[in-house]
């Protein structure tokens, strides 16, 4: 409804754009992580090929079991590249199968030729098999078809194909169970039984997608079948790290203007955590919020990258500076201004406008700072023991977004563990730090920088002094360090014996004087830098922060909502009539809601005469006792067919059904905890 | 606590009325009495189970061995007196054994009650230091007596943190554990509700009591839900701005639909809802005769009458916040049945007096002022609810299931003498009756109106649409794909129709909007058909509006998958509506991440006219207006003759019914019948006749004799793909049918059966 023509032709693209920048990032981390395993099967391919006579004794079929996690719908995405890679690297030959296309050996053979064949594979192979499997019987002739198809293949293809240099002599065949848990043990027996026949006329790889574990390769297939496969495992990239790739790469970057809030991110993420692991998901419920944020917010217009901001903010309409003016962080800006330019700024579009200008150059600023210092920030806390602020950057991010990071307790036990630090971490992380705030784009870090690397020089010079008492520690420090959690209890035992003796001898060294300097520093450095977003002005143009929207359409709850609207219909009905006390239900209430209410009474079956005799003794209440009072076992004709209209929406929302157990009853399909 | 079992103790000697812990402890006692003794007797045998008896000084060794492990004695302790006991030797040995009889499902649950039984009858009397409670109990039988009451403390003693040793005075060292509350309280509330109504004083001297305890324990309750409304939180169900706070309603509410056991207890409630505004109602109603004819205590009456609102209040206050409400809220079935007793007071003619005690006593109860008292019933609940809600649920669920028996009244709608409707007059009569509401309803249609642009929006970028809620959302997509889908192709599905299948949604693609002539061996070749054109063409879009995607033929896994596939295409747009309360649960998540949803509640209260035209509705008259108008079209299309043809096989066939062996008639026979009629002239007409029928699937031949196939019925099925009797197989329906049948195409003008 507030839609600007501006916004609507901006966010036609914007998405789009964002979208694909986030694929391409997913299929970089993607790439990184096949190439290795390209490179493996590779030299496993080869080794085929080197150590002929051993394979063909054995007949083992090279196998691939790629195991990806139980994010399954993100899966699609990762084949799709990996099928991509392999014909653009290896062969050309790359057939991608999935569970739900093969329900027999057949269809599976169908869709292999199908696709290594680039074609779609026509009936007339088929019939030949068909009359075949007429005469004789049919497992010998699948395995004949099989074979002859293979070789057929086989001879065919290395003439047509040589021409291409990039892949090799002769190349693989690489055959692609997508989700292999779910191929019917049938079907990938006889394959593999099949195709193992031929492994020496055919270079076949198989890759099976295997979501929960690679046991279950041996669960599936029984000892005989899974001898002809020479396995090996690989592991693909844990889907939460593909999402801190995600949220590092796309949210805590200066690169897209709109951010989210901590509230949204917070409902994304849990999403993820608690509901599917699949990044895919968290990018879909990202696109919501763009399409949410860029639908609803009539001042996204604004929401864009720096260069245009200044022609948008010219061509502002008036009403479009009147919302300026009415939101609330440009309100609490105003009032903090001298009256003269509140004046101004609330009559005058073209100052206004400016100071807008400067504002969203502000909050630019504040982004290029925020994003290195809460990077720095987590340095720090991602190696104190009992992460503090949280383990991941985005834990971080959050804890700062809510609110200033430096008032929480937490905040208070980093400064605390890291006034404890030893040199040795204090100054790989001062290291990590400068570099990260050099490659950053933000402008006033020199200053930092140098600050920075003045400490570093410091530590340095302090080497004599009292690293000495150190080194025994560090040594500890490495018998314990390959077990984590051990590590950290010495290291909290170091650390209080340190502390007591330091209290003891109440004479701070020099090491320790630098290191609460370094600390203060890095204090007044989130002080300074990580100020929530709320706290700025004009932050509702960039964030997008309405967390109940997104999880009312990506996580909505439809029982609850059929709940609340039978047992309260004045949730939604908005009429006097219903507003009965306590919001409890009245005999007013819509027909449905009482026959609901009343069969909730019930057991497991419903005598519907019953059922009937209560309803009407209901709705003849609230008719007026006046009403020409029906006899005690004959009711009102229009009240039946009410009641039959009724019970049959129940039985339509799945809450009764038809029972055959006794006459005229029906059973209910609920039940509940009393 | 020693003070309290001696203080009851007297108290039942004295006053010689039970309290409710007294009934807990006989409850308890029987069948720990019976598991007791059998578990002694089984593993050591009655030698073992007399020096029990005879040597009190070392009980608790005896009972430790005998405790079952904690979550099965708190699962045993909550079936206490609804199922039949159930009867084990030693923990040991019952546990495992409680859990596939469990599963087992009826069967096992009956042969435990028979053994159960059969133990019963054995069951001696009890040796005199137990008496004290049994000789106050009216319950569940004396026999029960002392050995129960020792194996109740000592049941209970397992999960109470608070335990009391009682010494009995008469040699015989008695340890008594306390029962936990949480079971003493359940049984005060669901099982021993009746008996409580019994005794007056000593209640609210117990409560007291218990209120005392209670209260140590909710802080802990009120820990475990901070930390569980962390992720709720998180989760952004307490967001500020809800506009509907149906979403803040929480899991447990929705997922425990209650079931409380009495009877009658629908018709109470219809009596009371029809109540509640203060309209006095004096209906006459066969159900609640008692209760409303017997107003002398009109006053008490309506104070009870209060109280039953009050704990309603309870049940569904949507004013208090979340969590203080999940608390409240979820264990109403505790309310309900003391609305139920209180409710049912008035039933009990012969001492008023005590009842005015009781009512005074329950209001106390509800009435702020006396807060110790008053906080008595949510912590109750709270503690009850919390730790036994899971294993309550699939208590529930067993029990429920394992008895064959129902409790319901035997009348018939026969009885009634009702004419069932048939589907017209039903229609018609709903025409009549206004719809309630109506402009609410309104405002509400026209708040989901204004979402249309946005849907259309988010269809183009790749969303599909879902709707959800209470109402028919069949005029919504209607208006939508009015004011939105003019001038584009689209495609409405009606999910709701009961011959739609997958395939004819994709036959109706590849025909009508990619203009395909031909067919397709199976749907996924379609599929794959139809997911190539449109990816060649990218010009192509269509809008796919389906009204209940939930329905019966289109829920299955396949016809789902089909449709998500079909709708991850990038230029298929779905909007689909789903109404059954199981519907979310047709798609797993790669279903789900294809269908690309997004979710919009629109709770539109309108009825679903359309969606259950087609629905076999129990009430509704059998014989369906509408499969007799779909045989129409088979019976149109045939001549006269051969509609006396068909009749007359039929008839033949109906009077045979009853022989399973029926040969048919032969053919030679049903030729000479047929000539008799004047239907046919020659063998050859007849032939001809026969094997259009045949060609219609009407009849099959067997060893020469024209049989009317069941199936002809189902002929009607792929003729007019209208209608889905269900019971096919029943004979009587299949009678019934047939005589419609005839009647209504061959007896025109006498039309009633």
């Amino acid at each position: 409804a507030h839609l600007s023509p501006c916004s609507i032709f901006w966010y036609e693209d914007r998405p789009e754009g964002q979208k694909t920048q986030i694929e391409e990032d997913l299929n970089k981390q993607l790439f990184d992580n096949l190439v290795s395993f390209l490179r493996r099967s590779h030299s496993e391919f080869q080794e085929k090929t080197t150590e002929w006579n051993c394979q063909m004794k054995s007949r083992e079929i090279p196998t691939a079991a790629l195991v990806l996690g139980v994010n399954v719908t993100d899966h699609d995405l990762t084949f799709r590249s990996l099928s991509e890679v392999l014909q653009n690297r290896v062969t050309p030959y790359v057939a991608l199968l999935q569970a739900k296309d093969c329900p027999g050996i057949k269809n599976l053979m169908q869709k292999l030729l199908g696709q290594l064949m680039n074609c779609y594979v026509d009936q007339n192979m088929y019939k030949i098999c068909r009359k075949k499997s007429a005469m004789s019987l049919w497992s010998i002739i699948t395995l004949y078809t099989c074979d002859s198809i293979f070789l057929f293949y086989y001879f065919e293809t290395p003439s047509k194909k040589r021409t291409s240099s990039r892949h090799w002599q002769s190349p693989p065949v690489v055959v692609i169970f997508k989700d292999m848990e779910s191929f019917t043990t049938k079907v990938l027996q006889d394959f593999i039984v099949i195709s193992s026949q031929h492994i020496h006329e055919l270079p076949l790889v198989l890759v099976f997608g295997i979501a929960t574990s690679p046991m279950i390769i041996h669960g599936l297939l029984p000892h005989s079948v899974s001898s002809l496969l020479c396995i090996e495992l690989f592991q693909s990239l844990s889907c939460k790290e593909h999402l801190s790739t995600i949220i590092d790469k796309v949210l805590l970057t200066t690169q897209f203007p709109l951010k989210l809030s901590e509230k949204v991110l917070q409902v994304l993420i849990n999403i993820f955590l608690y509901h599917d692991f699949s990044v895919q998901n968290f990018i879909k419920g990202f696109q919501l919020c763009i399409v949410e944020h860029f639908y609803t917010q009539p001042l996204s217009v604004l929401c864009c990258h720096q260069e245009e901001v200044k022609k948008r903010i010219n061509s502002l309409s008036h009403n479009q500076c009147e919302n300026i003016r009415r939101l609330p962080s440009f309100r609490r800006y105003v009032e903090n201004q001298p009256s003269e330019k509140q004046i101004a700024l609330l009559t005058t579009d073209g100052f206004l406008k400016e100071t807008v200008q400067q504002l969203l150059d502000d909050l630019n600023v504040y982004h290029e700072n925020y994003f290195p210092v809460l990077r720095c920030l987590h340095v720090f806390t991602s190696s104190l023991p009992k992460y503090p602020l949280g383990k991941q950057i985005r834990e971080l991010h959050c804890a700062c977004l809510e609110n200033r990071v430096w008032e929480t307790e937490e905040y208070e036990s980093f400064l605390q563990l890291a006034r404890m630090l030893n040199k040795c971490d204090l100054v790989t992380m001062l290291q990590k730090c400068v570099e990260i705030l050099v490659s950053s784009p933000g402008k006033e870090f020199d200053k930092t920088v140098e600050k920075l690397k003045e400490f570093l020089t410091q530590f340095q010079k302090l080497e004599g002094g009292c690293a000495l008492s150190y080194v025994p520690l560090q040594i500890k420090l490495k018998l314990f360090y390959n077990g984590t959690n051990g590590y950290h209890f010495l290291w909290y035992i170091l650390t209080l014996l340190e502390l007591k003796e330091s209290r003891r001898s109440k004479k701070l060294t020099k090491f320790e004087m630098l290191r609460f300097e370094v600390v203060d520093y890095i204090d007044s450095v989130v002080r300074n830098y990580l100020v929530p977003a709320d706290h700025k002005t004009l932050h509702e143009i960039v964030y997008f922060n309405t967390a109940s929207v997104l999880r009312e359409h990506l996580n909505a709850a439809p029982r609850v909502a059929l709940h609340t609207a039978l047992n309260n219909p004045y949730c939604y009905l908005k009429s006097q009539a219903l507003r009965s006390d306590g919001g409890s239900i009245s005999n007013k209430a819509p027909d449905i809601c009482i026959v609901y209410k009343l069969h909730l009474e019930c057991g497991r079956l419903i005598n519907l005469v019953d059922w009937l005799e209560a309803f009407s003794t209901v709705v003849t209440a609230v008719e007026g006792p006046n009403a020409d009072a029906p006899s005690s076992d004959q009711v009102d004709d229009v009240i039946h067919a009410r009641f039959i209209r009724a019970v049959s929406e129940l039985e339509l929302l799945g809450f009764i059904k038809p029972s055959k157990q006794k006459t005229d009853h029906v059973a209910r399909l609920t039940w509940g905890g009393c | 606590m020693l003070n309290k079992y001696r203080a009851v103790s007297e108290q039942s000697c004295v006053g010689c009325q039970l309290t409710f812990i007294y009934v807990f402890i006989c409850n308890l006692g029987v069948r720990w009495a019976r598991q007791l003794r059998r578990g002694a007797a089984k593993a050591l045998g009655p030698a073992a189970a007399s020096r029990r008896h005879g040597n009190p000084g070392r009980p608790r060794a005896w009972l430790a061995a005998e405790v079952p492990p904690a979550p099965f004695s708190r699962r045993w302790q909550e079936g206490v007196g609804r199922r039949g006991p159930r009867v084990g030797g030693d923990a040991r040995q019952s546990a495992p054994r409680c859990g596939p009889q469990r599963w087992g499902g009826s069967r096992g649950g009956r042969r435990v009650r028979v053994r159960a039984a059969r133990e019963r009858a054995s069951a001696s009397p009890r040796p005199p230091q137990g008496r004290w409670v049994a000789r106050g109990s009216q319950g569940p039988g004396p026999r029960g007596g002392g050995g129960g009451a020792r194996a109740a403390a000592a049941g209970g003693g397992l999960g109470a943190p608070a335990m009391s040793q009682a010494e009995r005075k008469g040699g015989a060292a008695l340890e008594v554990k306390f029962v936990p509350d949480e079971a003493v309280l359940r049984h005060i509330a669901d099982d021993a509700g009746i008996k409580v109504r019994k005794d007056k004083t000593p209640l609210t001297v117990n409560v007291k009591r218990f209120v005392k305890k209670l209260d140590t324990l909710s802080d802990d309750e009120a820990q475990e839900f901070l930390e569980e409304k962390d992720y709720v939180a998180a989760l952004g169900i307490c967001a500020q701005d809800l506009m509907e706070n149906g979403s803040s309603v929480g899991g447990s509410e929705v997922y425990s639909f209650q079931t409380p056991k009495r009877s009658n207890k629908m018709a109470e409630l219809a009596s009371e809802l029809a109540q509640t505004p203060g309209q006095s109602v004096a209906s006459d109603h066969s159900e609640c005769p008692e209760k409303i004819t017997k107003t002398p205590q009109s006053s008490k009456h309506s104070s009870s009458n209060k109280v039953q609102q009050k704990s309603k209040k309870n049940d569904f206050m949507s004013t208090t916040p979340y969590r203080l409400r999940k608390r409240l809220a979820a264990p109403d079935a505790y309310l309900e049945s003391e609305s139920e007793y209180s409710a049912s007071c008035s039933e009990e003619e012969d001492d008023e007096e005590t009842q005015k005690e009781v009512i005074t006593v329950l209001s106390s109860l509800k009435t702020p002022a006396k807060a110790k008292v008053a906080s008595t019933p949510p912590s109750r609940k709270k503690v009850t609810k919390k730790k036994d809600k899971m294993s309550n649920l699939v208590e529930e669920y067993f029990e429920a299931h394992s008895t064959s028996k129902v409790l319901t009244s035997d009348r018939t709608l026969q009885k009634l003498r009702k004419r069932r409707l048939n589907q017209q007059t039903l229609h018609d009569l709903l025409e009549k009756s206004p719809l309630a509401y109506a402009a609410e309803i309104e405002e509400l249609n026209q708040q989901y109106e204004s979402l249309f642009s946005k849907w259309m929006l988010q269809l183009h970028l790749g969303f599909n649409i879902v709707l959800y809620g209470l109402g028919s959302k069949h005029d919504l997509l209607e208006k939508f794909r009015i004011s939105m889908l003019q001038d584009t192709v689209h495609l409405v599905v009606n999910g709701y129709f009961p011959s739609i299948t997958v395939r004819s949604i994709l036959n109706s693609i590849t025909e009508e909007v990619l203009d395909h002539i031909g067919t397709f061996r199976s749907p996924l070749d379609q599929l794959e058909f139809i997911i190539k054109r449109f990816k060649e063409d990218s010009s192509l879009e269509l809008y796919v509006l389906i009204h209940n995607l939930d329905s019966q033929m289109l829920r299955g896994e396949r016809s789902q998958q089909i449709l998500a596939q079909l709708s991850s295409l990038p230029s298929v747009y779905l909007i689909a509506s789903i109404d059954h309360i199981n519907a979310p649960l047709m798609w797993d998540q790669a279903k789900q991440s294809l269908y690309n949803w997004l979710w919009y509640e629109t709770t539109t209260f309108s009825p679903y006219v359309e969606e259950t035209s087609y629905e076999n509705s129990l009430l509704v008259q059998q014989s369906g207006s509408l499969a007799l108008s779909s045989l129409t079209h088979v019976l149109r299309s045939l001549t006269l003759n051969a509609r006396g043809i068909f009749r007359l096989l039929a008839q033949y066939q109906l009077e045979n019914k009853d022989n399973p062996s029926y040969p048919g008639l032969s053919f030679q026979d049903f030729y000479q019948q047929c000539r008799e009629a004047f239907l046919v002239n020659s063998d050859l007409t007849l032939r001809a006749q026969l094997t259009e029928f045949r060609d219609h699937k009407l009849i099959r031949t067997k060893r020469e004799c024209p049989l009317i196939l069941e199936e002809a019925l189902n002929a009607t099925y792929k003729l007019s793909l209208l209608v889905a009797i269900r019971g096919w197989e029943n004979a009587e329906v299949l009678q019934l049918f047939f005589i419609v049948f005839l009647s209504a195409y061959f007896y025109r003008d006498n039309e009633t059966t």
